[in-house]
């Protein structure tokens, strides 16, 4: 009786194991800890139950991302078959072979980059820029705007006050200049018996924050990295007029308008100072918005977005990131069906509608976009016009550096707009220098 | 007739370990029992060392292992002694290190040479003073971080109390002028317990019958303080010295979670500039020989005050 049970289980096991996927692996996922690796999540559902594999995800605190996710790929590290790196890691990710490239995978699969937006394809997915060789698929279009109390904004004292001030109305800037005057006007104003501030803005020291934040300004100014791309002259660039006037610009609205303690705040600081109601304006990376937009007390109809507004031409710093497959994964077939599968449209317009920000062409052109989302039409308009940081494989040097500089002068005080920028061309210069490529 | 110890222990050793052991020398005994120790020191203490000071003669890079090296002589230090932000965190450092050394040597002595005084409820009393110390400073820097916010802060509050002042009008982790005293205030509170537990090892080592004869010779207790408790607790207070000036020397964590080293490069001790150069920026060779400096540095500075110390302790 026993043996003819163990053959009946036996013969299941082996019958289950048939209609089971012939390898079923368990891939971990990386990335920033936020509103849309949750999202992500629940995407992620779907692949598990067509594919049959199980996935895991690793998301790390954004402050401690870069650091713990390039020590992985630094050290061979098999923590993550896939990851969604930033945008600047792909000089570095590619040139260390971190990332498997995925030309070959792509024309296999039919996976057409063309079919994505031509900025994020650019920014997240080609080393050397604008190559045709892809060592990323783009998985969350990103651009550093912008959202206001659309409540206060409408309160008609306040439409008056402003009126009486500036002569226009209170409206969403068009301008960085007519940015700074609304901050100016509502910094310590009291509004329902409370003291509320002009904006929040990026000020943080440690990672990225103040350069993503100050960069904004530069942008829209017309800052450039290089007079000829690919020939690092930085001289006349990075240092121009028109960067110097954006530094200073940036470093008032700082002393003018933030809230009091605002000296290393970065993406966490931004919403807490807007969802606690300090702030009129607040700076942010788009992917927050669906949750801003979902907050009961600031959301709603309280809330309204609008795109990093221009200066001398249209500008905002770039955020987003593209997947990847890690090199020293040893599920990289497995990691790829996910890619192919994340590639498809209806899964790309799925992950638009759970949170996330498709860069496909399928999700961005749909006539119904723009209308889907009170802040849809801004993210269009905002990618338009993206410009990234340095992607070299030095990045984290060049990055740092502009931390110090600007850190040093906006929050620090330390010297002029011109010199901090002739200093950071002197740091950017020693670090291509040893990298050969000056 | 007793038998010799090591006698005694051979007639114990078992036949087949004593088979194993016969016709070694006792030095080789000796070696096989400390090799595993010095073989152990040698791979994580001094191999280390020798291959940072090797590495602090290249261009290595540990983010970069495919790319080449190349020996670069003494450039890495001539890079780093002509730095001016290299001077000016060094410059932060000794702010805090000093500033730390004499509040916390002031305040923990004056706290030891109350709690020595008996009196009702002094364990209970020395045990909260000593509870700073007992945190985590990642914990400690972190919430002192809430106690400087200007907006919602207590110490703003306290001082604004005091003063008068507008609680917000003032940031400790924000001002230039502020940051580097911010990060001293929090350090002194939480190792001045440190210091004060060894002065009060110190202050209770002094035998009562020195105070005796001095106060029948009818030396004052000002005179008693400066030839008796001075002296005698003198070579416990250098030692404090020494762990602390050691200590705050290569501290991190602390004013990491505190100011992140800002507000711009303000706070930036020695530790932070060196750790932003060999783990974010990735210069292995540069931090290498950052790392030789300062480790030349402590070292030296540390074998002068052993010597002093020592030389205290023969008086």
């Amino acid at each position: 009786m026993k043996l003819r049970q163990l053959a009946s289980a036996v013969i299941c096991v082996g019958a289950g194991m048939g209609t089971a996927p012939a390898m079923a692996e368990d891939l971990t996922l990386c990335w920033a800890a936020w509103d849309p690796a949750n999202a992500l999540v629940e995407l992620s559902k779907d692949f598990e139950a067509s594919s049959g594999h199980n996935m895991s995800f690793e998301f790390i605190p954004w402050p401690n991302f870069a650091d713990r996710m390039l020590n992985e790929l630094n050290s061979g590290g098999q923590l993550c078959d896939l990851l969604i790196g930033d945008s600047q890691w792909i000089g570095g990710g590619a040139e260390s072979e971190h990332y498997v490239k995925l030309n070959d995978f792509f024309d296999s699969e039919g996976i057409s980059m063309d079919d994505f937006a031509p900025a994020t394809v650019y920014a997240y997915s080609t080393w050397p820029k604008g190559t045709p060789n892809y060592y990323a698929l783009p998985a969350m279009g990103d651009a550093n705007g912008w959202f206001y109390r659309k409540d206060w904004f409408a309160r008609e004292d306040l439409q008056a006050a402003f009126k009486s001030e500036y002569g226009r109305d209170l409206a969403e800037p068009k301008t960085q200049r007519e940015l700074l005057d609304i901050a100016t006007f509502f910094q310590e104003r009291e509004i329902d018996g409370k003291k509320v501030y002009g904006a929040a803005i990026f000020t943080e020291r440690g990672s990225e924050g103040i350069t993503m934040g100050a960069t904004g300004a530069l942008y829209a100014w017309g800052f450039k990295y290089e007079n000829t791309p690919g020939k690092y002259d930085m001289e006349g660039a990075v240092n121009s007029p028109e960067a110097v006037e954006a530094l200073e610009f940036y470093k008032e609205l700082y002393k003018c308008c933030t809230p009091p303690g605002y000296t290393d705040s970065y993406m966490g600081e931004s919403l807490d100072a807007f969802k606690s109601g300090q702030v009129a304006m607040a700076m942010n990376w788009f992917a927050f918005f669906p949750g801003l937009y979902a907050d009961p007390d600031t959301g709603g109809d309280k809330i309204d977005f609008f795109v990093n507004p221009p200066q001398n031409n249209p500008g905002s710093t770039l955020g987003g990131q593209g997947i990847s497959v890690v090199s020293y994964s040893e599920k990289k077939d497995a990691a790829l069906e996910y890619i192919k599968w994340f590639a498809d449209p209806a899964v790309q317009a799925k992950w638009w509608s759970v949170g996330g920000y498709s860069a496909h062409n399928s999700v961005l052109n749909d006539p119904s976009f723009v209308e889907s989302q009170p802040f849809a039409a801004d993210f269009l308009l905002a990618m338009e016009n993206v410009q990234d940081f340095w992607q070299e494989p030095a990045y984290a040097e060049l990055l740092l550096a502009m931390q110090k500089r600007l850190h040093d002068y906006i929050v620090a005080d330390k010297g002029t707009a011109q010199e901090a920028l002739d200093m950071l061309i002197e740091d950017w210069t020693e670090v291509f220098e040893d990298e050969g490529k000056l | 007739m007793s038998m010799n110890p090591v006698d005694a222990a051979a007639k114990h050793t078992p036949p087949s370990v004593a088979r194993r052991v016969k016709g070694l020398s006792d030095k080789t005994i000796a070696w096989l029992f400390v090799g595993p120790t010095i073989f152990l020191l040698l791979a994580i203490n001094i191999f280390p060392l020798i291959w940072t000071v090797y590495l602090s003669f290249t261009n290595f890079k540990a983010n970069r292992p495919n790319r080449e090296v190349k020996y670069v002589g003494f450039k890495n230090y001539e890079r780093i002694l002509n730095d001016a932000d290299i001077w000016l965190s060094m410059q932060a450092t000794a702010h805090f290190l000093i500033w730390t050394i004499v509040l916390q040597v002031l305040i923990g002595f004056a706290l030891a040479w109350l709690i020595n005084r008996k009196f009702k409820g002094n364990d209970m009393w020395t045990t909260i003073i000593v509870l700073p110390m007992m945190l985590s400073p990642a914990v400690v820097g972190n919430f002192w971080t809430f106690f400087y916010q200007p907006q919602i802060g207590i110490f703003n509050y306290v001082v604004s109390f005091f003063t008068g002042a507008d609680a917000s009008s003032f940031e400790m982790l924000g001002s230039v002028s502020l940051a580097p005293w911010s990060i001293v205030i929090v350090d002194t509170w939480m190792w001045t317990p440190f210091v004060m537990l060894i002065c009060l090892a110190g202050l209770r080592s002094i035998p009562d019958y020195i105070y005796e004869a001095a106060a029948i010779d009818r030396a004052s207790k000002w005179r008693q303080f400066w030839t008796i408790t001075v002296p005698m607790v003198l070579p416990f207070l250098m030692l404090a010295v020494l762990f602390r000036g050691i200590e705050n020397f290569k501290m991190f964590d602390l004013v990491v979670q505190l100011t992140g080293g800002g507000p711009g490069s303000t706070t930036e001790l020695a530790s932070i500039n060196l750790k932003r150069e060999a783990f974010e920026k990735w210069r292995t060779g540069y931090s290498s020989a950052f790392a030789i400096i300062l480790f030349v540095t402590v070292f030296g500075l540390a074998s002068i005050y052993v010597k002093a110390l020592n030389k205290v302790k023969e008086r």
